[in-house]
Parts: C-alpha cells; sequence; structure tokens
C-alpha cells in the first residue's frame, strides 16, 4: 500500500468580516468548509469550482500560505499546520505554488535568472558557482532558451511568463506542485502548450501535482481524481475510473455543460447539416 | 461596397510610427445589422486593435489607411464631436475587464443614466429609471436596489451585465465586444454569451464579438474570421470553418481547444507568431506550419475563395486532409513519405 504524499484532515478558513460593530458581533465568513482529501505520489489531482468556490483557499491552506482554522495538513507524515514559523520556512520548499495571473506573480525588476537563483540560493539547492547552470538548465526544461535568464519579465508573453513561473516552482526541487488556475488567463493555444509541459514534468520529476481551474473538460483532461467544489465545500469527488459523465452533483454537470466545447458545437451543426467533416 | 448598413472594414492597415511595422494588413471585415461575427486569434494577431479601430480609439501614433463605414458614414473621417455621438447610439463596446471599465465611485444606476443622458435630453429621473429598467434587461435580480451600488459591490459577471447595460443604453446598431467573458467562469461566462445573443436577436443589433476561445466564438456566430498575425487567413460561415476550417492555423487552433481522453498530450501549435517586423512578406504562419512548402515562402498569398462564402488564405489549403485533425501534425501516411 502507498502511502500518500499529502494528506488533508478537515481543514477549514473562515475570514473575519469588515464590520463596524465591534470585534466578534458579526461572524466570520466560512470561506471553507471542513475539507478532506489525500494526494498519492504522482498523481494529479484536479480541484474544478467556480469564483468563491474555496478552491484557492484550500490550496492556500494546503502550501501553508494561509494558516487553516482546523484540521491538519500531514506532508509526508508530518502535520505542517501544526508547525511554527520557523520550522515551516524549512519544510516551504517541498510545496511550491504557480499561480493564476503570471503578470502579477513575477518581479518585474527582476531578470529571469535572478528569479531562478534566488530560489535555490535561499533554499541552498546550489552554490553560487553552480547557480548559474541550473538556471539554464531550468529554463531549458520548461522550453525556453537560456539567453531568457538575462531578460526582465516584461520581455515575455503570459505563456512564457508561466513557464518561468513554473521553472521557478521547481527551482526548489518540489515534490508537490500547486498549479492555481494556471492556464486561465492564457489563449487556448498557449493553453495547450502549458497543460503538455505540466505532464511532461510529472512523468519527469515524478511531482505530485494539484490542479485548479475551473473548465471541467480540461481538469478532466489532465487530472484522472476530481475534487468538485462548491460554496466553500467539497460537493463530489470523480475517481480515477470514473468518468466526468457520470456526475452525480447537479452543479458538477452544470460545470459540465456551461463549459463551450467544439465537440458540443460539432454534434449541434451535424444535425443541421447533412455532411460534417468529422 | 453596397453594405449601406451596418459595419464595414475596407483594406485596413494599421501601422505605428517607427518602420513599416504594421499590426493590421489589408484587413477586410463585415458585419450585418442582426449578425454575429467572431474575431479570433491568439494574443498579439491584432483582434483587439481592429475592434477599436471600428470606434475610433486609435492611439495618436497610430498610421491607418483604408476604410471604416458605420451605416455608410466613413468613421476614419469623423471629427471627435461626430465621433462621440456614434460612440454608443451607433456603435458601442465591452472589454474584457469590466472592473478597469467602469467609474469606481459612481453608483452603477447613475453611470448607465449618464450614458442615456449624454445622447438623449430626458430627466434625470427619467435616465435612472430606464437604467433600472436595462439592468433588469440584462439579468440583474432587484435592479432598483441594486442601482444605487457602486461596482466593487458586484461579481465579475454582474459587472459585465452592467456593462452591457451601459453599452446599449443609447441603443447602438453594432455592438463590439472584446473578450467579454475572458475573466468569467464558465457557468457565468455562458450566462453572458446566452444574454448577447439573446440582445442582438431582440435588438436587430450587428455583433463582433472578439475572443481566442473558437468554442465561444462558435457557439454565438453567424460567421467567423481566423487572424494570424495582423492578416485575417480564414474567413467563412462558422459551421464551414468549424467543421471544414481550409487553412492549417485553424486547424491548429480547433485541435489544441479539443480534450480527447484518447490522447496523451493536448495538440498545439509548435512555436509563437513572428513578433511585429519580422512578419514575412509571404505566409505569415509557414514558420509553424506542418504542411508548409517551398510555394508557401515564395510571396504574399491572397484570400482566395474556397466554398461559399468562404475563404482561406493558404496555397496548400487542397492539401489539408494530409492534417490529422486530433494532433495537428501529418497524418503517418503523409510523414512516411515524406
Amino acid at each position: 500500500m502507498v502511502e500518500p504524499i499529502l494528506r488533508v484532515e478537515g481543514v477549514s478558513k473562515s475570514y473575519a468580516r469588515k464590520s463596524v460593530l465591534p470585534r466578534g458581533a458579526v461572524p466570520p465568513r466560512p470561506a471553507l468548509s471542513p475539507a478532506s482529501f489525500d494526494l498519492m505520489p504522482g498523481e494529479i489531482l484536479g480541484i474544478v469550482g467556480e469564483s468563491g468556490s474555496g478552491k484557492t483557499t484550500l490550496a492556500r491552506c494546503i502550501a501553508l500560505l494561509e494558516r487553516p482554522d482546523t484540521g491538519r495538513v500531514l506532508f509526508r507524515g508530518e502535520d505542517l499546520a501544526a508547525l511554527g514559523e520557523r520550522d515551516l520556512r524549512t519544510r516551504r520548499r517541498a510545496i511550491q505554488t504557480v499561480f493564476q495571473d503570471p503578470y502579477a506573480s513575477l518581479n518585474p525588476r527582476l531578470k529571469v535568472g535572478e528569479a531562478l537563483a534566488e530560489v535555490m540560493l535561499v533554499h541552498r539547492l546550489a552554490s553560487r558557482g553552480e547557480v548559474g547552470r541550473r538556471v539554464a538548465a531550468l529554463l531549458d526544461q520548461v522550453g525556453l532558451s537560456p539567453q531568457a535568464a538575462n531578460e526582465y519579465p516584461a520581455a515575455f508573453s503570459g505563456g512564457q511568463r508561466q513557464r518561468i513561473c513554473i521553472a521557478r516552482a521547481l527551482a526548489a526541487q518540489p515534490d508537490i506542485l500547486i498549479a492555481d488556475e494556471p492556464v486561465s488567463s492564457l489563449d487556448v493555444s498557449v493553453q495547450a502548450q502549458v497543460v503538455n509541459l505540466l505532464l511532461d514534468l510529472r512523468d519527469q520529476l515524478s511531482l505530485s501535482v494539484i490542479f485548479i481551474g475551473h473548465d471541467l473538460h480540461l481538469i478532466d483532461f489532465i487530472a484522472p481524481r476530481i475534487i468538485v467544489m462548491l460554496a466553500g465545500e467539497i460537493v463530489e469527488t470523480i475517481s480515477a475510473d470514473g468518468s466526468i459523465a457520470d456526475a452525480q452533483h447537479a452543479y458538477t454537470r452544470a460545470l459540465m455543460e456551461a463549459v463551450p466545447s467544439l465537440d458540443k458545437l460539432a454534434a449541434r451543426t451535424a444535425s443541421s447539416s447533412e455532411s460534417p467533416a468529422q | 461596397m453596397t453594405e449601406r448598413e451596418g459595419l464595414s472594414i475596407e483594406n485596413l492597415t494599421i501601422a505605428f510610427a517607427q518602420g513599416r511595422k504594421e499590426a493590421i494588413s489589408n484587413l477586410d471585415l463585415h458585419v450585418r445589422p442582426g449578425e454575429a461575427v467572431g474575431l479570433v486569434g491568439e494574443s498579439g494577431s491584432g483582434k483587439s486593435l481592429t475592434a477599436r479601430a471600428a470606434l475610433g480609439l486609435l492611439p495618436r501614433h497610430a498610421r491607418v489607411g483604408g476604410r471604416i463605414t458605420l451605416a455608410g458614414q466613413s468613421v476614419l473621417d469623423l471629427s471627435p464631436a461626430q465621433l462621440r455621438h456614434i460612440r454608443g447610439s451607433g456603435i458601442a463596446m465591452i472589454f474584457q475587464d469590466p472592473m478597469s471599465s467602469l467609474n469606481p465611485v459612481t453608483r452603477v444606476g447613475a453611470a448607465i443614466a449618464q450614458v442615456i443622458r449624454s445622447h438623449e435630453r430626458v430627466a434625470r429621473s427619467t435616465a435612472l429609471k430606464r437604467a433600472v429598467a436595462l439592468m433588469d434587461r440584462v439579468g440583474i435580480r432587484d435592479a432598483a436596489t441594486r442601482a444605487a451600488s457602486y461596482p466593487h459591490e458586484f461579481s465579475g459577471g454582474m459587472r459585465q451585465r452592467i456593462m452591457i447595460a451601459m453599452a446599449l443604453a443609447a441603443h447602438p446598431r453594432m455592438l463590439l465586444a472584446d473578450e467579454p467573458t475572458t475573466a468569467l467562469d464558465v457557468i457565468v461566462q455562458d450566462g453572458i454569451l446566452k444574454l448577447l445573443d439573446q440582445l442582438r436577436r431582440d435588438e436587430r443589433m450587428g455583433l463582433l464579438l472578439v475572443s481566442h476561445d473558437l468554442a465561444v466564438v462558435g457557439s454565438l456566430c453567424d460567421r467567423i474570421a481566423v487572424m494570424y498575425a495582423g492578416q485575417i487567413v480564414e474567413e467563412g460561415p462558422a459551421a464551414e470553418v468549424l467543421m471544414r476550417p481550409r487553412m492549417p492555423y485553424t486547424v491548429g487552433l480547433l485541435a489544441s481547444a479539443r480534450r480527447p481522453k484518447t490522447l496523451a498530450r493536448l495538440a498545439s501549435i509548435p512555436g509563437t507568431p513572428p513578433p511585429l517586423g519580422e512578419r514575412p512578406a509571404s505566409c505569415r504562419f509557414a514558420a509553424r506550419c506542418p504542411l508548409a512548402a517551398p510555394q508557401c515562402r515564395a510571396g504574399a498569398i491572397p484570400l482566395v475563395e474556397v466554398g461559399n462564402g468562404h475563404h482561406a488564405r493558404c496555397v496548400r489549403t487542397g492539401d489539408i486532409g494530409l492534417l490529422d485533425r486530433e494532433t495537428f501534425t501529418l497524418k503517418a501516411r503523409e510523414a512516411v513519405h515524406g
């Protein structure tokens, strides 16, 4: 029996509401009801839901960017949520995040090479002497030229920036990569490139990936197992041997139907025209 | 041209000051009243610039050639005052990011009423009443109360509905929507697309929908124009373009939007578009095209008719069947024979 690399147990989070009343008079708004799931080594787990469904809050709690109110985040058996800030700092390396907006998540004044080198130096994963070579290798791994190291983020397109963000996450040699809507702000054609890159990296590095998004068809393509979230709660889990076509929850079906898909259009056109090409 | 009604763009070329950097080259596009046309392309293909040109919203240093007419009136020759008049009543536009397009310190009802009063002489109270009716029309519940709210009190989808209400306030005959749903969730997107479709049918309003997503455009539009590196490379009835694409770039776009579980990887178009200033005079897609042949690099490629109202800018359009529609690679047979 393979042990999960990450076990999330009853993790919940509320945020205080702004109010003119005294503290405590207004109950805090629950962003995430107690959530539990396992992540297996080398697995890609999909989390799908709309804005406000709590999927980003869940991701932030797992990465301990946010302290959960309740529950445990067990990484290789150790509860990260119980650690102090100092101990946590040494564990952060293992869980890295790629965020949605590649324009907002890179320091515009830091050359790409500096941004990647910083990560390795902070975590003592490379010496100053060898860091240049490691940066070049990372850029190559995400499909960018080594010359990219000498450029500022402004020189790159959205898709290229997202590759840089992925390289920066990989610089920490993580065990788990959390990709929080990594392709939602990219062109459809570029989305495919970034998704394929994540799949390649999972294969090469046996990374465990949590892939968050709102496009159920895309998530279904890359993630065998999918968690569906609505209003801060996990409402459905689609197992690796299940299919989204058999989804039980009305919300999952609504998500599925809301995505405009070429296959649906093809079916509609086929019924109205005589000789479809496909 | 006989397009006295609707929006007609003819031979539009937009260049920016230094050198001969053409952002848009010899572009033709027509949107008839009541018709929905989709303009599809990747970031930087010039699709947003085209839409902005139709509104006279180009930066001052842009050099524009060609003709843009709206209901027979030449947009490029209008004075600023005349432009102000047709913006709103003749043609209106909604943008990707509704938050940065709304004034954060104006209540949304008042913002919509402002648009009404800048086009018609009506009392403030009448304008506000009509603003509430418009909000109701675009699907904002409890409109009378919500009219007093500020933009930040709305979700992204609701803000986009308010933008649509503002755009409709002066009864435009043409609506330009530039990536109106890109920042939104799928369920919210679905609602906005249905609303746009219903409005253009009810009002017989022309709609130009600009998007990078062929599936979004395909779900709404009668015709689709595909842009690549500043040119239209394929154009035709939506069903034709989606079902029988005749230009390899369109095939690649369609393939990369599919998620067939039978494949280990998504299809994608390798490489990136040529940057401004490095676009070849011959086929601009040749460097990324699996079908590229010497004749593709020999000279300018015209947009030719390949079917009923269906045009493609490709000399190898007859060989399009050699492409695998799922993977956007050459079919094995072709690969073997080189």
